[in-house]
């Protein structure tokens, strides 16, 4: 029995691709195929393993960008957050870092870190530290008075308020914050692959654009909407299991 | 007149200091300029409860929270048998206005979190937590999440945490404040039993007159601007009559009104 919110998902995603094949028949463009075409392209893909070999070169900066991001920007924002010299200290840095054009400073981490694998983590984690950290901080910031007043007063050490009332109190803004990180993290792996050196995912985009095939085109960017999406789908099931009861708001609503 | 009043006395404060659970001695507290709290003193008898009662800006909730630990008072002590409080004790445990409960947790953790912070084995504590849950009337809802539950159940799982610590002071932050009036007077009335049950003193904080003098053994009235004790007022004759006779007995209205009646030029 599939259940109302999985065929809401299913109807969706089936309007989505609906209107993407009415857009390509008609054309909207020469240059956007319909998704069929682009669909035909993605399994040929995968089954002749262009697809496979592309990510095994994706995957490697994308997730060490993000698993350096996740760790460290939850690590810092707690940080950050509890403290308010290391606020004064590094909350500007991600601000900063946040709203700066990172694809016109792509040039000055080439010529600092060469065109390895160093750059591509970077830009990766610059994409998604930020809005982790900073989410971070603010939710441990925010956490109820009565919370940590309560922990006091049963006896509660330091270490037993931060980990049994804080963080968990503070989960779901550093939940959120995982979501758009880990987004912005595929954003900024492909983005490295565009401006950089042309491997894996971005290798496939660059060269089918230049030989105008469109589909390949396609179906190399729609792997990797649909790989994160599947991602952001695993972490908020990650997120339920860890805390049950924060799925439905507050006790003082 | 039916009440006794304890006026300033130094014959009468010897005797009852012996007896006392909780001394205030001279608390003065300022935040800043303002003076929150100016040189109070006030003595809780054991086994009793007493109410803090005055209008909103009294600074009754800052005393309540100096002598939970969670706040230092500028000048002055807090005796908790005897003993000075420095910071927060197994001696008291705190009931929260807004509950203060974990809504990630369910109520058994909740129930069981101030014995989980005290050490205590999760088979044990798990066991005494039940025990609690029961008496507080929330058998069944062991597993539910505090979202799930109504305001009125919701502080009684903030009242089983607080009895399963078993301190010999609770302190109550107008804990009936945030539920419906007739879970509040359910609550008034339960609340009686416990007193006589538990062999605890209990330091009560309202800004309901009649909720006071149908709870208190003892009433401490707390007037504003700088904040200080202005009357204590004992109720002797209808404590033994019944929880359905009080609210009709002529000294728990007499009390009412001269209470309001030394009030009411406070309130706005």
């Amino acid at each position: 029995m599939i259940s109302r919110a999985n065929l809401l998902k299913v109807l969706s995603a089936f309007l989505l691709c609906g209107a993407w094949e009415i857009a390509g028949r008609i054309p909207v463009s020469y240059a956007f195929p319909t998704f069929l075409d682009s669909m035909r392209a993605f399994f040929e893909m995968i089954g002749n393993g262009v697809m496979l070999a592309a990510y095994k070169e994706t995957l490697r900066p994308l997730v060490i960008g993000i698993v350096i991001s996740a760790v460290l920007g939850i690590g810092l924002g707690l940080w950050v957050g509890l403290n308010n010299f290391f606020d004064w200290l590094f909350s500007p840095i991600f601000i900063v870092m946040q709203a700066a054009p990172l694809a016109a400073l792509i040039p000055l981490l080439v010529l600092a870190y060469g065109i390895g694998l160093t750059s591509k983590v970077l830009v990766v984690c610059i994409m998604a530290m930020p809005v982790i950290v900073l989410n971070t901080s603010g939710a441990v910031r925010n956490t109820p008075e009565s919370f940590k007043e309560m922990g006091k007063s049963f006896l509660a050490s330091r270490t037993s308020v931060l980990l049994r009332i804080v963080i968990p109190a503070a989960s779901p803004v550093i939940f959120a914050g995982l979501r758009l990180g880990v987004s912005a993290g595929f954003i900024g792996a492909i983005l490295a692959e565009l401006k950089i050196t042309p491997t894996g995912v971005g290798d496939i985009i660059t060269y089918s654009r230049s030989i105008a095939d469109y589909p390949s085109m396609y179906a190399a960017i729609f792997s990797i909407i649909l790989l994160a999406v599947l991602f952001l789908n695993l972490l908020e099931k990650i997120e339920t299991i860890l805390f049950k009861g924060n799925q439905r708001g507050y006790v003082s609503d | 007149m039916a009440m006794s009043q304890i006026k300033e006395d130094s014959n009468q404060t010897e005797v009852v200091k012996s007896e006392s659970a909780v001394s205030v001695k001279n608390i003065t507290k300022n935040y800043g300029d303002i003076e929150a709290l100016r040189d109070m003193s006030l003595e809780f008898p054991r086994g009793q409860l007493t109410s803090l009662l005055g209008p909103s800006g009294c600074g009754k909730t800052t005393l309540l929270k100096i002598i939970a630990g969670l706040l230092e008072p500028s000048s002055g002590y807090v005796e908790v048998n005897g003993k000075s409080v420095t910071g927060p004790g197994p001696d008291r445990a705190f009931v929260f206005q807004d509950f203060a409960l974990l809504p990630w947790a369910t109520v058994l953790n909740n129930v069981a979190f101030g014995l989980e912070m005290r050490g205590v084995a999760k088979s044990e504590r798990e066991s005494i937590a039940e025990k609690y849950i029961g008496d507080v009337g929330l058998a069944g809802f062991e597993n539910s999440y505090p979202h799930e539950l109504s305001g009125g159940m919701r502080q009684r799982v903030g009242l089983a945490r607080a009895l399963s610590v078993d301190s010999d002071v609770l302190l109550m932050d107008e804990p009936f404040s945030a539920v419906d009036e007739q879970t509040r007077r359910k609550f008034q009335e339960d609340l009686l039993s416990l007193v006589q049950n538990e062999n605890k003193t209990f330091l009560f904080v309202t800004h309901s007159i009649e909720e006071a003098v149908y709870v208190s053994d003892q009433i401490a009235i707390l007037l504003p601007r700088p904040s200080r004790v202005s009357e204590i007022i004992r109720p002797s004759s209808f404590r033994g009559k019944g929880v359905d006779n009080i609210r009709r007995d002529p000294e728990y209205l007499d009390i009412v009104d001269d209470i309001w009646s030394s009030l009411r030029t406070y309130v706005e």
